[in-house]
């Protein structure tokens, strides 16, 4: 083992530097607010060191990653530079790297490790809830359990395919060579990864009790666990932004000649109607927690009623996020839909301006929705009917989606892979995601289903049924072609049929719970629904079961059999199949020409892409 | 070649013509909350109303899928068939974007018209819109953590630890909160209304004959909040005035150290007791 390559700018220097900045932090903070003697013996933990050692740790493990080093250099008077440890080995994939393939290969990975932590407390949860009373863990340790479960799945899939599929397929699809600002790329993931981090050491602080949303003031009232939460939210949001903003100039900006508006793959759409969504929603988040931040630090006062504060500020703000935030998570699992059943159908995509008309009209109304969470706060009560009407308006644009899927299914010659089932399978549980929101968004049904398990398998459905289902397609659909490999398709449809029937098995039955009157977040429930809750503690146990199988298949295929899959195994016309698997680091030789969109199944040949008598572009 | 849109259209109306009464019939008294109060029995014909449009959307999803996958697959084996080119068709675009505005715009119309009623048991803040008319009794419910206590102004302002609630009354329940946000939920009775700390959050109710019911906490206010619940009581008007007189005795002693009845509370976070 030669020593000196681990010196240099790493993942273990950025780890070293990581842990020694939070030890920076922690002992400057105590320095500005004065001297303690037991620095690490406080029960009443300084919150200002808390959020130093944190911010310090962050920025000791970006410095360690060399995310400084091209500034500095550039300060020097070095010339520009656009990629950067692009050749190379594996090592690629653990430290910063510009190339766009291999960041999405990291997102994958990088999520998908944190997925399984988040189904993890999933399934801790479900343990609690096995028998009505409180049994197996202390209370606080449920509500953490249960907050971590929430935010992990809902911070970290924000990115869930924007950033693995997005970041690797946008500049193929496009035609180009890179992102827009690769180094930002790059950034985006790690600030995730560093994110994720911090979210979870908050055990170390005594965990956090107020789930996903934060709710002030009792997250101002709450341990020091919860600056753990609103650091990785923030993070998070940073990283959205960022995300965001690379997308759209990359769409905008750097799309081949002939790529036209209309020739998008929709897919393209889906990721940039999502990018719009992060950039617009997330800076709201970031402010939002910035606020707590102050009213834990600085004693401010911004949700402390009887301060002058106000509590409805903070679920203004955290929903006026949040709501298009769901829109995020639910958009690009609709753009995988669409761009994949043309595939698989052998028909062109049927009513595309319909279609992108359809994710366009998601995103915009999606920012006029937000006070659908708080029909029973007493927040603007007589606006009710405005929420009300305009959440129920999503539904047209939501059914422009399903329209144009489903006739371009109509009279196809439809093949039953993997992806394919997958895609089938959103068709069925946005229905019933879809169609269960409409009891939510209805004012007067919401007084009971509001906050109850109906609610929260109403967002599974969507998030789970919706994201994570196209997810999975996006996964066996693409992955044979980033890392040349196929996937097994026999274990495959076994992982597809077992979470297809488990899902539902796992999250139907929360409807009637919650219909029949069980609270959300609670250790304790009514006697009579012990059944259905012990029924949803099993199919969840065996829900995780499935994804064992598809960790399987995953790491069977690609890292045991490793059977190179072919450059085009689905018959795709998009771009990305005419090239070889994996591709290669600058993805076309020369730029190519488009000359329609990659649609045309059952169409005169019309050559998408035209490599010969086109000029490189400018990389 | 049959015509395939035909027979979805016309199975899907079949089948929306069989399921949606027995849906409307069948399932809809099923629904929660129940019969409790007034408020409660709205929802229930609110919910009814909703699973009976919802019925004819599943429906037709049904039938088309059922009868999309299994007519339009790929014969197995053999080299890859394109499909005839379909790109668009303006007729069921318009017929589509049509039927999905007129049920969306129904289903707004038809929850306004429910709301404006009474506000259907919701959480409408300290100015009510929706506001039933004739007298009301006022009780007000304070959330701290973790429980509920109710205070009845109209009774010299006496704080109690169960609600009980007289039978076939308007009531005016007033929501307010002593640090989290909480949310007051008495399932049965088809209230929801959230606990927010220097607010006034109004919901009216009318109670039916006497009942039990449930209340829960339904929004996550700290450690103990799966602790949060406790029974309540509708019984008969005399029996109420006899538990009020009670409650009035058997909290007269702490009665003098109360805070005055006001819609809102602002303990001091500092103060220590004694």
């Amino acid at each position: 083992m030669n020593v000196r390559r681990l010196l240099g700018f790493n993942l273990l220097t950025a780890i070293l530097l990581g842990i020694g900045g939070w030890y920076v932090g922690w002992f400057a903070a105590h320095g500005v607010v004065g001297p303690s003697i037991a620095y690490f013996g406080d029960v009443d933990y300084n919150e200002l060191s808390i959020f130093m050692a944190y911010v310090c740790g962050v920025l000791g493990f970006l410095i360690g990653l060399g995310f400084l080093n091209y500034p500095f250099a550039r300060l020097r008077g070095y010339p520009p530079s656009l990629r950067e440890k692009e050749t190379g080995g594996a090592g690629r994939y653990f430290g910063l790297c510009t190339d766009h393939k291999v960041v999405g290969i990291q997102y994958l990975i990088g999520i998908g490790v944190f997925f399984f932590i988040g189904g993890l407390n999933a399934m801790l949860i479900r343990v609690e809830l096995l028998r009505p009373d409180h049994q197996v863990w202390p209370a606080g340790t449920y509500l953490t359990v249960v907050g971590i479960h929430g935010t992990m799945m809902m911070g970290m899939f924000t990115s869930g395919i924007l950033g693995p599929f997005g970041n690797y397929l946008i500049p193929i699809l496009i035609g180009a060579r890179r992102m827009a600002f690769p180094r930002i790329e790059a950034l985006t993931f790690w600030l995730l990864m560093a994110g994720g981090v911090i979210l979870e050491t908050t055990v170390f602080f005594g965990g956090f009790p107020t789930g996903w949303t934060g709710y002030a003031p009792l997250s101002i009232q709450a341990n020091a666990g919860i600056d753990c939460y609103i650091l990785f939210f923030a993070l998070v949001g940073i990283s959205m932004t960022l995300l965001g903003l690379n997308m759209i100039a990359t769409i905008v900006t750097m799309r081949a000649p002939g790529l036209t508006w209309t020739r998008l793959p929709i897919f393209v759409w889906g990721v940039l109607s999502t990018s719009a969504l992060m950039v617009l929603a997330a800076p709201v988040l970031i402010a939002t927690l910035l606020m707590a931040m102050l009213d834990r630090t600085a004693q401010t006062s911004f949700f402390i009623a009887a301060a002058g504060g106000s509590a409805y500020l903070y679920e203004n703000l955290f929903w006026v996020f949040g709501h298009p935030e769901v829109y995020v998570l639910a958009l690009p699992g609709f753009a995988i839909v669409l761009e994949l059943l043309p595939v698989f159908a052998r028909k062109p995509l049927w009513g595309y301006r319909l279609a992108v008309a359809g994710l366009m009209g998601v995103s915009l109304l999606s920012f006029f929705v937000w006070q659908h969470h708080l029909f029973v706060s007493g927040i603007n009560a007589d606006l009710r009917p405005f929420y009300m009407l305009s959440t129920e308006l999503i539904s047209i644009p939501t059914g422009f989606t399903f329209i144009c899927g489903m006739m371009t299914l109509w009279r196809g010659q439809i093949r039953y892979t993997v992806p394919m089932l997958f895609c089938l399978a959103w068709f069925f549980n946005f229905l019933i995601g879809g169609l269960t929101g409409v009891f939510l968004s209805d004012a007067p049904s919401d007084v009971t289903t509001h906050g109850s398990f109906f609610s929260m398998a109403h967002f599974h459905y969507t998030i789970m049924g919706g994201l994570v289902f196209t997810f999975f397609a996006g996964i066996y659909y693409w992955v044979p072609k980033m890392t040349g490999f196929q996937i097994n398709e026999r274990l495959g449809k076994i992982h597809f049929w077992s979470m297809f029937i488990l899902f539902n098995s796992t999250f139907f039955p929360l409807f009637i719970a919650g219909f029949l009157g069980q609270p959300r977040r609670v250790v304790t429930y009514p006697h009579n629904l012990q059944f259905l809750n012990q029924w949803v503690s099993i199919s969840a146990f065996l829900l995780g079961g499935s994804m064992l199988i598809f960790l399987y298949n995953f790491v069977k295929s690609l890292v045991f059999d490793r059977i190179p899959a072919p450059a085009n195994p689905w018959g795709s016309k998009s771009i990305e199949w005419q090239l070889p698997s994996p591709v290669p680091v600058h993805n076309f030789d020369r730029i190519p020409v488009f000359s329609s969109d990659p649609y045309g199944y059952g169409e005169p040949a019309a050559p998408i892409a035209a490599p010969a008598g086109a000029p490189a572009g400018r990389d | 070649m049959p015509n395939h849109g035909r027979r979805v259209i016309g199975a899907w109306i079949v089948l929306s013509v069989v399921a949606t009464p027995l849906v409307a019939i069948f399932l809809g008294p099923e629904l929660p909350p129940g019969h409790a109060s007034q408020q409660a029995s709205e929802q229930v014909f609110d919910n009814t109303v909703i699973t009976s449009i919802v019925t004819p959307v599943i429906a037709l999803l049904l039938v088309f899928f059922v009868y999309a996958l299994m007519t339009f697959r790929k014969a197995p084996g053999g080299a890859l068939v394109d499909g005839p080119p379909l790109r668009n068709d303006n007729t069921i675009q318009v017929l589509w974007v049509a039927l999905t505005s007129v049920v969306v715009l129904f289903l707004a119309g038809f929850g306004t018209y429910e709301l404006l009623q009474n506000g259907s048991g919701g959480g409408q803040g300290p100015s009510p819109i929706a506001t039933p008319s004739g007298p009301k009794l006022q009780v007000q419910v304070i959330a701290q953590q973790w429980e509920f206590t109710y205070r009845y102004p109209s009774y010299g302002g006496v704080e109690t630890s169960q609600l009980v609630l007289p039978e076939n009354t308007e009531i005016e329940l007033h929501v307010t909160s002593l640090d989290a946000i909480h949310s007051f939920w008495a399932y049965e009775l088809g209230i929801k209304a959230d606990a927010n700390p220097g607010n006034d959050n109004i919901a009216f109710l009318k109670t039916k004959g006497p009942d039990t019911f449930k209340v829960h906490c339904a929004e996550l206010c700290g450690l103990w909040h799966g602790y949060m619940f406790s029974n309540g009581r509708v019984v008969s008007s005399s029996q109420f005035a006899a538990w009020v007189k009670q409650q009035q005795q058997v909290y007269a002693a702490v009665q003098q150290y109360m805070p005055a009845y006001a819609t809102t509370y602002f303990p001091d976070p500092q103060r220590r007791a004694g």
